[in-house]
């Protein structure tokens, strides 16, 4: 088979249609999965023993297991009980939550790594809690994150093709699309490869910036 | 209660597929790293682009459209793949990439003096790297090298959509047939998570075996 310069301009449209799914997919699961981080890390950190276990093996469980399968959990089993989601919502819950419980060690690392004189010293000012939290840890703790976690909502972003397994129309359904009716395999299937080489090779560059912005410095 | 046994069958016979794509998938990955990680490190100029082009490439692009394209668009350029061959393929060499970068940042954590010992030796270059770098830095690799095979036994669930009989697909099927979704998906889940804690467990007692002797050698 040839490689076909009119049919890549015919199917572009269509392409791009996914692109932007998948970049709508990844941006939602990215800002769902910094929150749930958040929850996770803050539940494992609670006092109460029940609470910070069971939030720990969830994640744990979460982690081990293919995000595939959890996606087809959603979609699939949740509507037995009653909670039918649309598939592009149930796409970013299951990216949001898988992806939750790598962004928590990042917090957790972050978070961790911040002198323990800086905890003595917001109680020895008499800050509340929440206050320690807003104006002594966060803006510590928070620019060193920023890399790693960029690193992340990268690799999410590479994992939104899994959302096609639960007919969401992103880039990679799209060109399956275009391919099952067309008979032709190379274009589509190669130009999704392009596709995602040049957007994360743009994000590669970007994370670079990010590390040189905020990585390391105290 | 009967048919359920027959459908655990079913779902145990994807559980060996995916066994066995996760160890050919990680023998293809470990040789690939080594290969990439001590291609990067290389002298000879195009060795280092070549390592690097890989490793790029095959972390830049999803798993999941390097599967496909293995096996849809190989076939057509006169590569004929068998799903398991294009699913271990895939696997192998996408995991590969992500382990070279560990291969070259264990052996660069190696310090200095053990390769100016190594001139002092007069070892070569490749008895150097056999007998004095790469057995320290392997221990510096195994708890990654670990989450990657971890990673790896995730990402087999992927090559259900190419039609392979793995874990997932089994699950599906027994979906279609019993109508039930929870039950199938509740095993599944469960078995992948049997599956990684024995191989992070495996992994720990690697190193703890290996790293018998080296106490005084780490910095």
């Amino acid at each position: 088979m040839e490689w076909d310069w009119e049919f890549v301009w015919e199917i572009m449209p269509m392409l791009l249609a996914g692109v932007r799914i998948t970049i709508l997919a990844t941006i939602l699961g990215s800002a769902l999965a910094a929150v749930v981080g958040l929850v996770i890390v803050i539940a494992r950190r609670s006092a109460n023993r029940a609470v910070s276990r069971t939030v720990g093996f969830l994640a744990e469980f979460i982690r081990g297991t293919p995000l595939l399968v959890q996606l087809y959990f959603i979609f699939y089993v949740l509507p037995d009980i009653g909670i039918l989601l649309p598939p592009l919502l149930a796409g970013v819950i299951g990216l949001g939550l898988h992806y939750g419980t790598y962004t928590a060690e990042v917090y957790r690392a972050g978070i961790e790594n911040l002198p323990r004189g800086q905890w003595e010293a917001a109680k020895a000012c008499n800050l509340t809690p929440v206050q320690t939290w807003i104006h002594v840890v966060m803006p510590q703790a928070i620019p060193p994150m920023i890399p790693a976690l960029a690193n992340y909502f990268i690799a999410m972003f590479k994992e939104t093709p899994l959302l096609s397994a639960i007919t969401v129309l992103e880039l990679m359904n799209q060109a399956k699309s275009v391919a099952n009716s067309s008979y032709r395999y190379i274009e589509p299937i190669t130009l999704v490869g392009v596709f995602f080489l040049v957007i994360s090779l743009i994000s590669v560059i970007g994370l670079r910036w990010l590390e040189k912005r905020f990585g390391r410095v105290a | 209660m009967d048919q359920w046994s027959g459908y655990l069958g079913l779902i145990l016979q994807g559980a060996w597929v995916t066994i066995e794509l996760t160890i050919l998938g990680s023998a293809l990955a470990l040789v690939m790293a080594f290969l990439a990680g001590l291609g990067r490190l290389s002298k000879l100029a195009p060795l280092r682009w070549l390592a690097t082009a890989y490793i790029e490439f095959f972390r830049g692009t999803s798993i999941f459209v390097q599967l496909f394209w293995a096996y849809f668009v190989l076939p057509l350029l006169g590569v004929p793949l068998s799903p398991l061959q294009a699913g271990v393929l895939a696997l192998g060499l996408n995991v590969g990439a992500y382990a070279a970068e560990v291969v070259r940042g264990a052996v660069l954590s190696v310090g200095k003096e053990q390769y100016e010992a190594c001139v002092a030796l007069n070892l070569n270059r490749w008895q150097c790297m056999r007998h004095i770098i790469l057995p320290q830095a392997f221990i510096v690799m195994l708890p990654t090298f670990g989450n990657n095979a971890i990673e790896l036994l995730k990402a087999t669930a992927v090559v259900s959509l190419i039609s392979l009989a793995d874990m997932t697909f089994q699950a599906q099927v027994v979906r279609s047939q019993t109508g039930n979704t929870l039950i199938p998906f509740a095993t599944i889940l469960l078995l992948y998570f049997a599956m990684a804690s024995a191989l992070s467990w495996g992994v720990r007692r690697l190193e703890r075996k290996l790293a018998r002797g080296l106490d005084g050698v780490r910095a």
